[in-house]
């Protein structure tokens, strides 16, 4: 689950690490009032879309501001804005800091080794994927022992290998701050970029000011499997950015993923999910959705998976692809007959259920006249030609 | 010969009192696996399975009294790392986490700890292994299986069924199959497995069937160019038209930062010799055109 930068940067507060004061506002009144807080600060605040997605900065979201005047124009500007899709309902205000220079830091967990792995770059500020593309020899690794944890040592070389001898303690601090963070939220990335050393508390102008290390910017992913241990932690879904449909499979423990297509796809286990989807691409169609019923599904389950496939209107035909193990076939076709009966409107559909209890899946869906298919490539081809004849038909 | 699991396999289930582990515990004794003990704590003394198998409060009074060797965890996501724990401390030398669902950071000092005591972990999230004709241990159905020589080893679990379904109908069957999990943190990769199959001497060919996150698929390619150059070897990846930054269904299965990318894999496993299938159906007529003739 990914959550929104200002409540990454509460999570690294809540461990103790430097993060720079913020508010959030969901109107430019809002805004306003926070700026107007916030200004005497440094003489400046910084504006930042809240969206899960990356390339704010890019797409405008995230802007300076010298007056509070200037704050509620700059909010209004960005409210409402759509940034890859996602409409923009809430900025986060925070002081301006005067960047002395930027770092890249973060805690993530490397499958390949086992462990969780401390990254650092001194070329903050940018993608770290492009900077591992450009230049991987600025990126420092290093793995937490997997039963020690991260030791002091290793966050001092970090530090030193970054540069950031002068600001020793605090980097190890943070450094170790982020393993922290990581493992008591159950996170999978905690990253900060930039990292930075900024002048004087962030003040921009004030000579003399002294240099300190700061998080300007956070971003975690928490681990979704973990979720039931972090009661909390359900609070920080953004309701604002997760489709209807998404909320709707999650109450019945539907793994489904919306797609641009026009085929639904309903399958049980993941890797033979995502193939029925490459196999209705490799028949020449596009799929809908990616969807796993998971094991056992019983009727209501696949009721509800129909219900959620037919909600995109774009669906022009289903394919249902079952190898039954611990789910058995007859409950899959029951479910099936069911959900068509109850269902909105009319969608051409390809059945295959084999393995357990197949037989009586096939008489099942004989009886209720269903189209099925034998091989996953018949099934797949069968409901590519059912969603062009349906194209075909609605042009007419 | 087969690999982890033959008639040698003496078999503790963990949680086989419980609905999963009673339902498949009883499928594994009516293949014929030596299913010896079950362990769930505060039922020891009781008998499962209709009085076949006895039950025991730990894992260590389990291979006290059977000579269990091998164990097969149904034990919930919130109790399994322990449960590996405790095989592991018993002695247990070949561990299958079925459990679905575990925190991957709780993985990470688990594994770390099977490796060190020298044990070997299949899964979490992982639907086991079938030695056809000798033991399964897992949720494999059994009906899907032919004796033979391929070896199969994969990341999924449906997909994995019909695949080998798939070679069963063309008269291919298998030494061992091998699910090895869908989760981030995993104990046996893909190279693990190869190594044991490579060492096999009834294992004759290799089918290898990935899916998109991670790079497991390209490091067992590498090593496969080396090491396995004169045995047939076809693959199967599932995920080439998934969306970058989209977990599909297993924890593991996402492309993040352009990497993990089923061409990625794909190119990799090319370059090092395998066929590489379109379609699962298609993996028999590979392993033909491969020059298996078993």
């Amino acid at each position: 689950m990914k959550i929104q930068e200002a409540d990454a940067k509460r999570l690294l507060l809540a461990e103790g690490l430097p993060v720079p004061a913020w508010e959030v506002a969901r109107s430019p009144a809002e805004a306003r009032a926070a700026a107007s807080r916030l200004l005497h600060e440094t003489g400046q605040v910084v504006i930042k879309a809240q969206v899960l997605v990356g390339g704010r900065g890019k797409a405008g979201g995230v802007k300076l501001a010298s007056s509070d005047d200037e704050a509620e124009h700059v909010a209004d500007a960005i409210l409402g804005m759509q940034i890859k899709g996602i409409t923009v309902r809430k900025v986060l205000v925070a002081a301006a800091a005067d960047i002395v220079k930027e770092y890249y830091l973060a805690a993530v967990l490397d499958r390949g080794a086992r462990r969780i792995l401390l990254m650092g770059s001194a070329e903050g500020g940018v993608e770290i994927e492009q900077v591992a593309a450009e230049k991987p020899e600025a990126i420092v690794r290093i793995h937490a022992d997997p039963l020690l944890g991260l030791q002091d040592w290793q966050a001092r070389e970090m530090a030193f290998r970054l540069g950031l001898g002068r600001h020793l303690k605090a980097a190890v601090a943070i450094g170790k701050g982020l393993v922290r963070t990581m493992l008591v939220n159950d996170a999978d990335l905690v990253e900060i970029n930039p990292l930075a050393v900024v002048r004087g508390g962030g003040a921009p102008g004030a000579p003399g000011g002294e240099e300190q290390l700061v998080c300007l910017d956070a971003k975690i992913t928490l681990d979704d499997s973990a979720l039931f241990r972090h009661p909390t932690h359900e609070a920080m879904r953004d309701p604002d950015e997760e489709a209807p449909a998404d909320a709707e499979a999650r109450r019945h423990d539907i793994s489904f993923i919306h797609l641009d297509g026009t085929i639904g796809c309903m399958v049980n286990g993941a890797g033979l999910a995502m193939t029925t989807m490459d196999l209705v691409k490799r028949a020449g169609g596009e799929p809908a959705n990616f969807l796993d019923i998971g094991g056992g599904a019983k009727a209501d389950r696949v009721a509800a998976a129909m219900r959620l496939i037919l909600a995109e209107p774009r669906v022009e035909a289903i394919l249902v692809n079952i190898f039954g193990g611990i789910t058995r076939g007859d409950e899959v076709a029951m479910g099936l007959i069911e959900a068509r009966r109850q269902q909105s409107r009319d969608v051409p559909m390809v059945v295959r259920i084999v393995g357990t209890n197949a037989e009586e899946a096939a008489s099942l869906l004989e009886q209720a006249h269903f189209e099925t298919a034998t091989t996953l490539d018949e099934a797949a081809r069968k409901a590519v030609a059912a969603a062009a004849s349906q194209s075909a038909g609605g042009a007419a | 010969m087969s690999i982890l699991i033959d008639r040698q396999t003496r078999l503790v289930v963990h949680g086989l009192t419980g609905r999963e582990g009673s339902f498949h515990g009883g499928a594994m004794l009516d293949y014929g696996t030596n299913v010896v003990a079950g362990m769930t704590p505060g039922k020891g003394g009781q008998a499962a399975l209709d009085g076949r198998v006895p039950v025991f409060d730990t894992v260590s009074d389990a291979v006290r009294e059977t000579g269990a060797n091998t164990s097969c965890i149904f034990v919930p996501a919130g109790g399994a790392p322990d449960s590996i724990l405790e095989a592991v401390a018993a002695g247990i030398g070949t561990i299958f986490c079925i459990t679905e669902g575990i925190p991957a950071l709780d993985m990470v000092p688990v594994a770390a700890a099977v490796e060190r005591a020298g044990a070997r972990l299949i899964g979490p999230n992982c639907p086991g292994a079938t030695s056809p004709g000798r033991a399964k241990v897992g949720i494999i159905p059994a009906s899907i299986h032919r004796e033979g020589s391929v070896g199969v080893v994969s990341r999924s679990g449906t997909l994995t069924y019909e695949a080998v379904q798939a070679m069963t109908d063309a008269g291919i069957g298998q030494s061992t199959c091998v699910g090895i999990g869908g989760d981030p943190i995993i104990g046996s990769t893909f190279l693990d497995v190869l190594r044991l199959f490579e060492a096999d001497p009834e294992t004759e060919a290799i089918v290898l069937i990935g899916e998109i996150g991670g790079a497991a698929e390209e490091e067992a390619a590498a090593w496969a160019a080396e090491h396995l150059a004169d045995v047939p070897k076809v693959a199967f990846i599932a995920g080439r038209t998934a969306p970058e930054g989209k977990r599909m269904g297993h924890a593991g299965a996402i492309i993040s930062g352009g990497s993990g990318t089923a061409a990625s894999k794909v190119a990799a496993l090319e370059a090092a010799g395998f066929r590489v299938a379109g379609s699962p159906t298609e993996l028999p007529q590979l392993l033909r055109d491969a020059g298996y003739r078993g």
